[in-house]
């Protein structure tokens, strides 16, 4: 993969767009700051709006490590190589992965974007992505990993390893669109500097066979932030294990987590969270609401609350259950049938409003939730 | 006064978590006027009209209820409002992440897409809640901001019959002369019927009720000059009010 390769997005074949913009990419790339498209083993489009030239660098890792000697302190730093079987398989051989790096005090008006799709029959596809932040930058990603709706299984093995500089803010938004014979382990961890932000939210709608992720943000900076936030919408038989972890060692630091999940139709779904605080200024709550849709489905919620330094302070809510039978009761008082009083309340429930997105993702990541909410 | 029944209710009884709260009880209600429902804490009101609207929890064990001339003692609760039964809920739930704004869609009739129209957007901003269109319903409203957006979502379900319980409970002056007046203007454009709950006389200020009911011991009577009636119960209490009444037959059903 050679880093002058400047395809156009309209040289991507026309299917695989369409499924991508499904999952949130937006076609016309003058919205975006900047477009990467990783197909199966191959990067096969990274261009960065003209726009924003100067502002931020985007290209497949591996033309990256080409480019910057410094960058290889960058990978394997934060996530274990040894940590299991699929970081190993990762560091063994990858296929590429993203790069992207915004310049110091850089703002990306625009969302910057990256796909990532199977498109192979029984493929494993194996990444390693790079996001540097660098000092007082602020950007919103949108990244989307896929799998074509004509392969029938396939399995997604990802590293990413995102660094938020010091006074940094980077909003991070990954959308899950798998389908139901995937195998999917993603390896994610953050470190976040002085008076820095990074805000995951994490969108998965479609079935899948089977997920299992829990990044990790390293908040060393004094007064950094991190918040992650979930949709999870558990169907069709689905196993999702899901979880986040957050370190607090930066004075004043703090991490706010937010879960709302759904299992239905024998899906099976474990919602974790971890806070652990290691400095005494610091603060974190950790949010849970699931409903339970039926009794084939399972939902378990384990949240985690550690404190190791005086005045650290940690809470809680998780509340796991059925759909409340007298809000229900409410909106049919209004007029509506039992089951569209349900469908409302789902659609409420899923509400993208907790992820704190630009209007410009909010529509799209919007249209994602009701497209497979309404289906049912 | 000659109107006729709007709802009528035969010998009803009914149980709450195996206890009989409502025992044989008889009354009609008028159509085009409004009715005032007094009545002791814990008498059943909220019994009553949670079994008029069908609501779970809330067992007929014997009698019927008549919507209109029809029995819709087994109906479900959006098949009763569909009929134009309707209730406005004293604590009504919070419904995380549906926004008020299209919740009064789906009571006007509309999708989420479609916009208000200039005449409802007044009534909406009439009602002190154009800033609340993009709240989730209920969550984080005061007392008095559930009751407006309780009455507005009732009056854009345009019923024919509503069932109030105690809207003016927590509200102030203000919101309860709002609350009060647009239920009378209601009821009077549309020649539509209204049975409300309160323990207090201030909501007759506004809305000219045709008749005062007492609910007691299970039974309801309903007699003319709600105001009066009124006046009585807070003289004589709910029991002297009732036997005074009926020892001068002034009330048109009372029965035992």
């Amino acid at each position: 993969m050679s880093s002058n390769k400047k395809n156009d997005l309209v040289n991507v074949p026309h299917q695989i767009l369409e499924e991508a913009q499904k999952a949130g990419i937006e076609a016309q790339e003058e919205k975006r700051a900047g477009t990467f498209f990783h197909v199966d083993q191959t990067t096969v489009h990274s261009k960065v709006n003209e726009l924003f030239e100067g502002k931020l660098e985007l290209m497949d890792v591996k033309d990256a490590l080409q480019k910057y000697s410094w960058l290889k302190d960058y990978m394997w730093k934060l996530v274990d190589k040894n940590k299991d079987e699929f970081t190993k398989k990762v560091a063994e051989d990858y296929s590429g992965g993203y790069f992207m790096r915004i310049l110091p005090g850089a703002e990306l008006t625009f969302p910057l974007q990256s796909c990532l799709m199977i498109t192979q029959k029984n493929l494993e596809q194996r990444v390693h992505n790079i996001i540097i932040a660098e000092e007082g930058s602020k950007a919103h990603i949108i990244t989307s990993c896929l799998q074509h709706s004509n392969v029938p299984s396939a399995a997604h093995l990802g590293i990413s390893e995102i660094y938020v500089k010091k006074g940094a803010v980077l909003n991070f938004t990954m959308i899950h669109q798998w389908s139901e014979n995937t195998l999917v382990r993603p390896r994610s961890a953050v470190e976040i500097g002085d008076g820095a932000t990074f805000v995951s939210n994490y969108v998965c709608m479609r079935p899948v066979r089977d997920v299992q992720m829990y990044p990790a943000a390293y908040c060393r900076g004094v007064n950094s932030r991190v918040s992650f936030n979930s949709i999870l919408y558990g169907h069709k038989d689905s196993q999702l294990d899901i979880g986040s972890k957050a370190v607090l060692s930066g004075k004043g630091s703090k991490a706010e987590m937010v879960s709302r999940a759904i299992a239905r139709e024998g899906s099976k779904m474990i919602i974790r969270g971890m806070i652990e605080g290691d400095s005494s200024d610091c603060k974190g709550h950790l949010e849970c609401r699931g409903l339970l849709m039926d009794d084939k489905s399972f939902m378990q919620s384990i949240p985690e609350l550690i404190a190791k330094k005086k005045g650290v302070e940690i809470t809680h809510e998780a509340a796991v259950g059925k759909i409340s039978e007298k809000e229900i009761t409410y909106l049919m008082t209004r007029k509506l049938s039992r089951d569209q009083a349900v469908s409302l309340i789902i659609r409420g429930f899923m509400d993208v409003g907790i992820l704190g997105l630009p209007d410009a993702l909010n529509v799209e990541i919007k249209s994602i939730v009701d497209a497979s909410t309404q289906a049912d | 006064m000659i109107n006729m029944d709007i709802l009528e209710v035969r010998d009803l009884s009914v149980n709450v978590e195996d206890k009989l709260i409502l025992k044989n009880i008889t009354f009609s209600l008028k159509e085009g006027v409004s009715h005032i429902l007094f009545g002791p804490n814990g008498s059943g009101k909220t019994t009553l009209i949670s079994t008029l609207m069908g609501l779970p929890g809330y067992e007929v064990v014997s009698g019927k209820i008549f919507f209109m001339g029809e029995d819709i003692t087994q109906k479900g609760v959006d098949e009763r409002a569909k009929l134009g039964l309707v209730v406005s809920f004293q604590n009504p739930p919070e419904i995380t992440g549906v926004r008020l704004g299209d919740l009064l869609k789906l009571c006007l009739g509309k999708a989420s897409t479609d916009e208000f129209t200039e005449e409802e957007q007044k009534q909406i901003e009439a009602f002190k809640l154009t800033s609340f269109l993009n709240r989730e319903t209920n969550v984080g409203f005061s007392g008095g901001e559930r009751k407006r957006s309780e009455i507005l979502q009732l009056i854009f379900l345009k019923p024919k019959l509503m069932l109030l319980d105690e809207p003016d409970s927590g509200v102030d002056v203000e919101s309860l002369r709002l609350i009060a007046s647009e239920i009378q203007h209601y009821v009077e454009a549309t020649g539509s019927s209204a049975l409300i709950i309160t323990h207090k006389g201030d909501i007759m200020e506004h809305v000219k009720a045709g008749y005062g009911c007492i609910l007691l011991q299970g039974q309801f009577h309903c007699f003319t000059e709600p105001m009066g009636i009124y006046e009585d119960i807070k003289k004589l209490g709910y029991e002297g009010c009732v036997a005074c009444r009926m020892r001068t037959r002034e009330g048109w059903q009372s029965e035992q």
